[in-house]
């Protein structure tokens, strides 16, 4: 494909994402104010940072009163996956110069990251993958600024837009992106632990136990594929 | 506290993350930590939706019929083995989690 074909076709597969993450930018965007954010403040945090949980934390955090130090330790513990993200796509975009990489790494998000290994994975050899890339980051990155903006404009003329429960909506792209990845049983154990131990560990302070349990999932997966591999060099 | 410190402070962290892997392109990883970077998603995606469904407010265990995150997100991961279509998922669980949300009475109406 060109580039301008993958630019388009990343662009175009991210539009459930979109739908997805609408409805969390919107909250934000209203939610924000109450914490003590100015408007500029609300659509700066969307612009530089481009982070929904983390930016869903720290509003609640600020409303809690908490301190910039607990508050940064949080944002650096909630975001350590994306260092898996980061790792996972590496192999795939070493080749690429920095004036590359830099942005495509400013602009990864859970959703970008589960498109893009997506296609990545795809059989085809096409050079041009990272323009795939670019389109899907930068239409979640429109959508995310023009929902929080939405949200900074109309959230207070809806009456307790909070209680409506439109955190749901990630729950369910998350949902989306994990089912289909269950192929095998690895996988689906890998995914058992990982929910177990978030529920046990979910007291860890700082939403430590978010990576405990990312990284017992991954832990169970590789172990139970290695055995599987035995198994079969045993049959074999 | 002036936020637009926190908002920076956040800019660097997030992206010092993100960037992390990225910055390093002659780094070649051994097959242990290959193979583990497979479970990625399921891993880490699974470790927010659990608790989301279980624990909707963050603090407290709602395992009752009137938690319309519980049963919406079951009702998410049964048109999403269903149907393997995302949009379908998304929209569909949507759907059912406001009219769950309207039934039990719990939309501020």
């Amino acid at each position: 494909m060109t580039r301008l074909q993958e630019f388009t076709q990343g662009a175009r597969d991210m539009l459930p994402m979109l739908l997805g993450a609408m409805p969390f930018g919107i909250i934000f965007g209203s939610l924000a104010g109450a914490a003590g954010m100015s408007a500029w403040q609300t659509l700066g945090m969307s612009l530089l940072v481009f982070a929904g949980s983390a930016q869903f934390i720290a509003i609640s955090l600020l409303n809690a009163g908490t301190g910039l130090i607990v508050l940064l330790l949080t944002t650096f513990v909630v975001n350590l996956r994306h260092a898996l993200y980061s790792a996972s796509l590496q192999p795939f975009v070493r080749h690429l110069p920095k004036r590359w990489r830099v942005p495509l790494a400013f602009w990864l998000t859970d959703e970008a990251y589960a498109v893009v290994l997506h296609r990545y994975t795809d059989a085809d050899v096409s050079p041009n993958k990272h323009w795939y890339f670019f389109g899907a980051a930068l239409a979640m990155y429109l959508n995310w600024q023009l929902s929080t903006l939405i949200g900074v404009l109309f959230g207070q003329s809806v009456p307790n837009l909070s209680a409506w429960g439109l955190d749901f909506a990630m729950l369910a792209t998350f949902i989306g992106i994990v089912v289909p990845t269950l192929r095998n049983s690895p996988q689906v154990a890998a995914a058992l632990v990982a929910g177990a131990v978030a529920l046990a560990c979910y007291g860890l302070p700082y939403k430590l136990g978010l990576m405990a349990a990312a990284f017992s999932g991954i832990a169970v997966g590789v172990l139970l594929e290695r055995r599987k591999e035995q198994m079969v060099e045993e049959l074999a | 506290m002036d936020n637009w410190l926190l908002i920076l402070g956040m800019l660097a962290i997030t992206f010092s993350i993100r960037y992390s892997l990225f910055a390093f392109p002659d780094l070649r990883f051994p097959p242990l930590v290959r193979q583990g970077l497979h479970y990625v998603p399921t891993a880490v995606l699974t470790a927010i939706v659990v608790p989301g469904m279980l624990l909707p407010d963050g603090e407290h265990w709602a395992l009752g019929p009137d938690n319309a995150y519980l049963l919406a997100g079951l009702a998410t991961i049964a048109i999403a083995a269903l149907s393997r279509h995302l949009l379908a998922t998304i929209g569909g669980g949507l759907l059912v989690f406001f009219l769950l949300r309207w039934a039990l009475g719990q939309l501020p109406l």
